[in-house]
């Protein structure tokens, strides 16, 4: 790709996020692409791309009144959403669509018209995973974090404290789920939910959804909203089995992902003024600055325990709170992907002062997969 | 025994993992080999996903290994054998593989639930064609 072909020209979450028992699934994306085609000064007859996971992009597209000429159901988990960026690149700057349209929507909390998923008896989960009491995320995402820990002999207090100074930027958040302050005393006395990990430690369960709008640069200038440019961007998978993932104290699909996002980007890392890691758990943002190459393996608990990510430190790191704070339908990454656009804009409830560049990493699965896209307010 | 339903999730053998369930009915860990590499691998296929070759073996394991990493799941299961709190467990086998399980016959606490600690591998009968690998501490 190259760096800045591709621009965000509408961004939008739900006009609610929280508990919305009154709102479907779908509705959930709709309302989050009317907002983002209102933000971008569209209709749906100017959207000729379609995107969006879990769901499949047909059914979206339709509901919304669009006719796609070109659509994309990737669906590896939360991080779909930045590889559906990184591939909207490639089919703008191919010609294959004007105007992508990329939606999030999921009933998580109140289950409105959500569609089933399941693990038959039959799939590799099925067989070797399933029978061992398994249940959902807390139980499985979590099983790598005590090898983690011993291998670089870092005590629980410096995991929770992850959540202690997310939710330091949450309280500057008017639309976060949990904004008042927490110590880690509370993160580690809240109630245990799978050890080492409290309730405090895991992401929220909540309702909501978001979408951008994506189109190339050179339309982009003349459309309602400062562009926000596409500058770099990655993608990586490993396993679908947490129990197979090679190496328990680093993701290989956060490397590749994250690799490739600063090799199509060509910035280092002292260029980055804004940090976004999926944390759907406390331990996502420590596997993501070592593996992303921000820290030195080993190294990234003490770096937030030094507050180098809190307010005011020289890498803000998920500045909404996260998905242990601001909010988290089930797959967070186009939350992620919102704030970053945000800061771009200049928005943000946390902005960060004069911030140009934004990094912005999520994960899918358990580890299973990764995206990476990095963002500017500057065209190169 | 039989006519009573299992309280886990019953794996269901596909014709690649047949192998593996019939030696755990025999009481056998049955794990496969690239005999191009001679690495041993799991979940079980009919190829190396080392190098994609076609040319593996299968091998009686030792049914020993280490314990690896692992949780202790607070909340229940729908129908499901152990009470919480329990142990969702990973094992590093001595051959180099690594399969989920849970770990028997310990109490299960951080004290008692010891990373690198040995264990070895026992059955647990569900159906009359199906019983599950799970793991013990090692008796020293």
């Amino acid at each position: 790709m190259k760096p800045g072909s591709v621009a965000v020209v509408g961004a939008a979450e739900t006009t609610e996020m929280g508990k919305l028992p009154h709102v479907s699934n779908i509705m959930l994306h709709a309302d989050a692409a009317l907002n983002a085609m209102e933000d971008a000064g569209l209709k749906p007859s100017d959207i000729d791309g379609v995107a969006t996971a879990r769901e499949v992009p047909t059914e979206i597209a339709h509901y919304l009144g669009i006719e796609p000429r070109w659509v994309d159901g990737t669906s590896v988990g939360g991080c779909s959403f930045m590889v559906h960026v990184r591939h909207a690149v490639a089919a703008l700057e191919a010609g294959l669509a004007n105007n992508i349209l990329i939606t999030h929507g999921e009933s998580g909390r109140s289950q409105v018209g959500m569609t089933p998923r399941a693990i038959g008896p039959g799939m590799l989960e099925g067989q070797f995973q399933l029978p061992y009491g398994v249940m959902n995320p807390p139980t499985m995402f979590t099983i790598p974090v005590l090898r983690y820990l011993k291998t670089y002999n870092i005590p629980i207090e410096k995991l929770a404290n992850v959540a202690v100074v997310q939710r330091e930027y949450a309280a500057m958040h008017p639309r976060a789920y949990m904004r008042d302050p927490i110590t880690v005393d509370d993160v580690l006395n809240a109630r245990m939910i799978a050890y080492p990990f409290t309730l405090l430690m895991c992401c929220l369960v909540t309702d909501g959804g978001g979408a951008l709008i994506l189109s190339r640069a050179d339309r982009a200038k003349d459309m309602k909203q400062k562009p926000v440019y596409v500058m770099g961007v990655g993608e990586g998978a490993e396993t679908t089995m947490i129990s197979q993932m090679k190496d328990f104290t680093s993701s290989q699909a956060f490397r590749i992902s994250g690799a490739e996002a600063f090799r199509t980007s060509g910035i280092k890392h002292s260029d980055v003024d804004h940090l976004m890691i999926y944390d759907a758990f406390a331990h996502l943002p420590l596997y993501g600055l070592e593996d992303l190459g921000f820290c030195n393996r080993g190294e990234a608990a003490d770096f937030i325990w030094e507050r180098n990510t809190a307010p005011g430190g020289k890498l803000p790191l998920n500045t909404n709170g996260g998905g242990l704070s601001y909010m988290h339908s089930g797959m967070y990454g186009m939350y992620a992907l919102q704030e970053s656009v945000r800061q771009m804009r200049g928005v943000s409830p946390a902005q960060v002062d004069g911030a140009e560049i934004s990094f912005c990493h999520g994960v899918g699965g358990m580890f299973a997969a990764s995206g990476s896209v990095v963002f500017s307010n500057v065209a190169p | 025994m039989s006519d009573q339903k299992p309280r886990r999730p019953v794996p269901k053998p596909t014709p690649e993992t047949q192998h593996f369930w019939d030696g755990c009915k025999n009481g056998e860990l049955i794990l496969q080999r690239c005999k191009d590499t001679g690495k041993a691998y799991f979940p079980p296929r009919p190829f190396s996903p080392f190098t994609g070759s076609r040319n593996v073996e299968t091998f009686k394991a030792s049914g020993k290994g280490i314990l690896y990493s692992y949780v202790i799941n607070h909340r229940a299961p729908p129908n499901f054998i152990l009470e919480p709190p329990f142990a969702i467990a990973v094992v590093e086998l001595q051959e180099g593989p690594r399969m989920m399980t849970n770990i028997i016959d310990c109490e299960q606490t951080p004290e008692a639930l010891e990373l690198d600690m040995p264990v070895e591998i026992a059955f647990e009968h569900l159906t009359d064609d199906i019983s599950l690998p799970v793991f013990r501490p090692s008796q020293r």
